[in-house]
């Protein structure tokens, strides 16, 4: 027997855990009658440097849950299932999501895990995802470099973003034909998408003059300012791929240090949306670029649906951005291909998931056989009221490179699950 | 020369900031001895501070005087984080003198509870506990002495709370009612918009100066200033020197070291609330600004010498100058003909990461000959 205290402390947490289940039972739609519940696991980072960028994907899932609910939930044998949501913190923190993962997978038992913004956090939950053969969507743009049988990938890859964006640069925009010169924060997805631009602007016939990456955490730019000053003396493009806060001192610093559109200067950007124009102000921001599949602007009843629905939800002052439109597809993707495979055994949703197609606020995905979605590209240019004006808009869904065709390590290999004899890696 | 100018300027650029933001620390630590690793956030306090006067000179009542915002943010600032300083000198590290391992910790716990304190706290609520505090302080002194020594003093002493208390809450009211922003618990980084005669570049010779970087400068030079007068002139900073070099005998000497204490303390933590109003210039103010700098901080403090002033100002312009020289690859355009081998190896220090590993190995080299750092205290050392 335990302790009195602990059976204490337990029932308290059990009841109050019941109670909470109950509360968010409660406010479901009444109108529909469901024959019974299927917990989906949603895994964020609710607290520490994280949780601003990953709560807005927690917010926009459940509403995409709340949605399906509302319409009759998910038909698998020609039974309703209600979808119910556990929610678990990772913290900001690597190991936490995968701690977290063995958790809803074993202990909830739940077939599908939303989760992740971090590509360190999906690397660390990507060995529990494969050792279970259970199955995570991951709704963020990222370096590619990966194609895992239990990860299916719902942001862009290099090639329906940085790269897209390299040749705009290069050939379209004010500043075409002049050098690159790329600065990111000091961790993965920078070093890798960066080698990849040098690459592509080397083919292209350009010339990158420098590149610099500033630690996590240091807001220290007057040293990249001068080298940017150093190498590019008559203006140029700028590839950014800082990280969260640090763009502020950035964009801040060198406005003031006379590195601006009015000058020749421009700047690409591929972690900035919607949600931090916001925080960094669009004064600063104004004139630069952005490259992503969706938009707040998109001028669509789908986009404007998607986006009136969101801020009805959760504020007129809320913003959605691309990784929220990411994470919105991935819940009806799932439950799409749920209901084509008639059953929740991931074997066979797994199977059913290639092929299917969705239109999202962006337009139409489509599920590839690497696991990653067709979507389309837009290059943007960020205007005084913190929204993206398209320049220009791929012709249709882009397919994605799970391994980038630029990228010397890569070249060509691909990826395709679909075939037992190709799988993660296979030679072209 | 161009390039001469600008290295320099730079350099001193980068320098005043880690100066400012160290000034207080060299007090704290390097006078006082006292591990303070919740400087770092009595730095943001001083940010956030800045950035509630900000939103305040954006009230339409204000609006026409909103350029002079920082003439009133950094007294307050100062204040601000100086209340706190004191509140935690009182409270926590009072009671661990002399054990630098305990005042680690225990400083290092205060740090997280501050940070969890602004993601939490509504800032109009924070604003009001804070004036409440301070009301509450300084109520005592502004009274006659002959009522708090009376009868009823406790009496005197608990109107006093209770008003103070009733301040707070009419200003965080206020504060709440009027900006919506600061209303509701917020944890992602705000922005403090500098006005315009702040921002932009002033151009000479071929060169930009950004203007933040200039009143930045400008504000390290008048807060050193105002503590080597200080220290060196008034006859409270003659006392903390006193209380620096032999505690006991500034005491039996009548030294009132309890309140030299708490002075010493208020005004190194003051001081980081002015730099809370520098680095608010310089990005974004979020729950973790603090924890950017502490690092540096230390790093400054320690390589000029604890206990000296002179040696952090010289300390931090020269990993200012270090920085610039190596993180912007300098030293290639100024010896352009430089062997390939060497120039290899110049280029690969030549980013801001690897800038960062190099200046801290070369100041664990120079700790190992002159472990005292830059100027070490020479005799007697304090409390040893």
């Amino acid at each position: 027997m335990l302790p009195i205290q602990i059976r204490r402390v337990v029932s308290g947490a059990a009841f109050s855990l019941v109670a909470f289940s109950l509360a968010s039972c409660g406010s479901g739609d009444q109108a529909v009658e469901f024959d019974d519940t299927v917990k989906v696991g949603i895994l964020h980072s609710l607290t520490g440097t994280m949780a601003i960028s990953e709560s807005t994907l927690v917010d926009t899932e459940k509403m995409a849950i709340d949605e399906i609910n509302a319409a009759g939930g998910v038909t698998v044998d020609g039974k309703k299932y209600k979808i119910e949501y556990i929610v678990e913190d990772g913290a900001s923190d690597w190991p936490t999501f995968a701690e977290k993962s063995k958790k809803l997978i074993d202990q909830d038992k739940v077939p599908v895990v939303f989760g992740g913004w971090t590509s360190a956090s999906r690397k660390a939950m990507l060995p529990v995802y494969e050792s279970k053969d259970a199955f995570l969507y991951y709704p963020i743009q990222y370096e590619g470099q990966e194609c895992s049988n239990n990860i299916f990938y719902t942001g862009a890859t290099p090639n329906q973003q940085s790269e897209p964006a390299t040749e705009f640069m290069f050939k379209k925009s004010p500043a075409a034909g002049k050098p690159f010169f790329l600065v990111g924060s000091d961790y993965v997805f920078p070093r890798t998408s960066n080698t990849i631009t040098k690459s592509q602007v080397a083919q292209l016939g350009g010339k990158v003059v420098g590149e610099d990456y500033l630690p996590l955490g240091n807001t220290e730019v007057a040293p990249i300012i001068a080298k940017i000053k150093k190498a590019l003396p008559d203006g140029g493009v700028i590839v950014n791929t800082l990280n969260g806060d640090q763009n502020v001192a950035f964009f801040k610093q060198i406005q003031d240090a006379g590195i601006t559109p009015a000058k020749g200067y421009y700047v690409m950007n591929y972690s900035i949306a919607e949600e931090e124009i916001s925080t960094i102000g669009s004064e600063f921001l104004e004139g630069h670029y952005g490259a992503w599949n969706y938009m707040m602007s998109i001028d669509s009843p789908a986009s404007k649906k998607f986006a009136s629905d969101f801020q009805a939800k959760y504020g007129a002052d809320r913003k959605v951005a691309d990784p929220q439109e990411s994470a919105y597809n991935m819940v009806y993707l799932w439950k799409a291909a749920v209901e084509k495979a008639n059953s929740f055994d991931n074997d066979k949703v797994r199977e059913a998931l290639v092929g299917i197609e969705f239109a999202g606020p962006q337009g139409p995905v489509k599920v590839m056989p690497n696991h990653h979605l067709s979507q389309t590209v837009r290059i943007g240019q960020i205007t005084a009221d913190g929204q993206f004006k398209i320049l220009e808009e791929s012709d249709g869904p882009v397919a994605p490179q799970a391994w980038n065709q630029i990228h010397p390590d890569s070249k060509g290999y691909s990826c395709d699950w679909t075939d037992p004899k190709k799988g993660g890696k296979y030679k072209l | 020369m161009e390039l001469f100018f600008e290295s320099l300027f730079n350099g001193v650029a980068i320098g005043s900031v880690l100066m400012v933001a160290a000034l207080g620390l060299a007090i704290v630590f390097g006078l006082m001895g006292v591990i303070n690793l919740a400087h770092g956030e009595l730095i943001m306090l001083g940010a956030y501070t800045t950035y509630v006067v900000q939103l305040i000179f954006k009230l339409p009542a204000l609006q026409s005087i909103y350029w002079a915002y920082i003439l009133v943010a950094i007294p307050l600032a100062f204040v601000v984080s100086g209340v706190v300083g004191i509140l935690l000198e009182r409270t926590v590290i009072r009671r661990l003198y002399g054990n630098p391992l305990e005042t680690l910790l225990a400083t290092w716990g205060v740090s997280l509870i501050l940070q969890q304190f602004v993601r939490s706290v509504p800032l109009a609520y924070a604003s009001g506990i804070i004036f409440a505090l301070l009301v509450g302080f300084s109520f005592p002194f502004l009274l006659p002495k002959k009522l708090l020594d009376g009868p009823s003093s406790q009496l005197f002493r608990a109107v006093g709370w209770f008003g103070s208390a009733i301040f707070g809450i009419l200003l965080s009211g206020g504060l709440a009612s009027q900006i919506s922003t600061i209303s509701r618990a917020n944890s992602r980084n705000v922005d403090v918009t500098a006005p315009k005669w702040m921002r932009g570049g002033l151009e000479w010779m071929n060169l930009t100066f950004p203007v933040p970087r200039l009143v930045i400068i400008a504000m390290t030079i008048l807060a050193v200033l105002a503590v080597l007068w200080f220290l060196n002139r008034s006859i409270w900073g003659m006392r903390i020197r006193a209380v620096t070099q032999n505690r006991s005998m500034s005491d039996c000497l009548g030294i009132p070291t309890d309140t030299v204490d708490v002075l010493t303390f208020g005004i190194g933590s003051g001081l980081a609330g002015v730099a809370g109003v520098a680095v608010s210039l310089l990005g974004s103010v979020g729950p973790n600004v603090g924890s950017s700098y502490i690092v540096g901080c230390f790093m400054v403090v320690v390589l000029g010498g604890v206990g000296n002033l002179f040696g952090t100002i010289l300390a931090s312009f020269s990993i200012g100058l270090l920085t610039d020289l190596i993180g912007a690859g300098r030293l290639l355009s100024l010896w352009p003909n430089m062997p390939s081998p060497l120039a290899a190896t110049v280029d690969f220090f030549a980013t801001t990461s690897m800038a960062q590993v190099m200046i801290f190995a070369l100041i664990v080299i120079f700790l190992q000959f002159r472990p005292g750092g830059l100027f070490p205290l020479k005799g007697r050392t304090v409390e040893a």
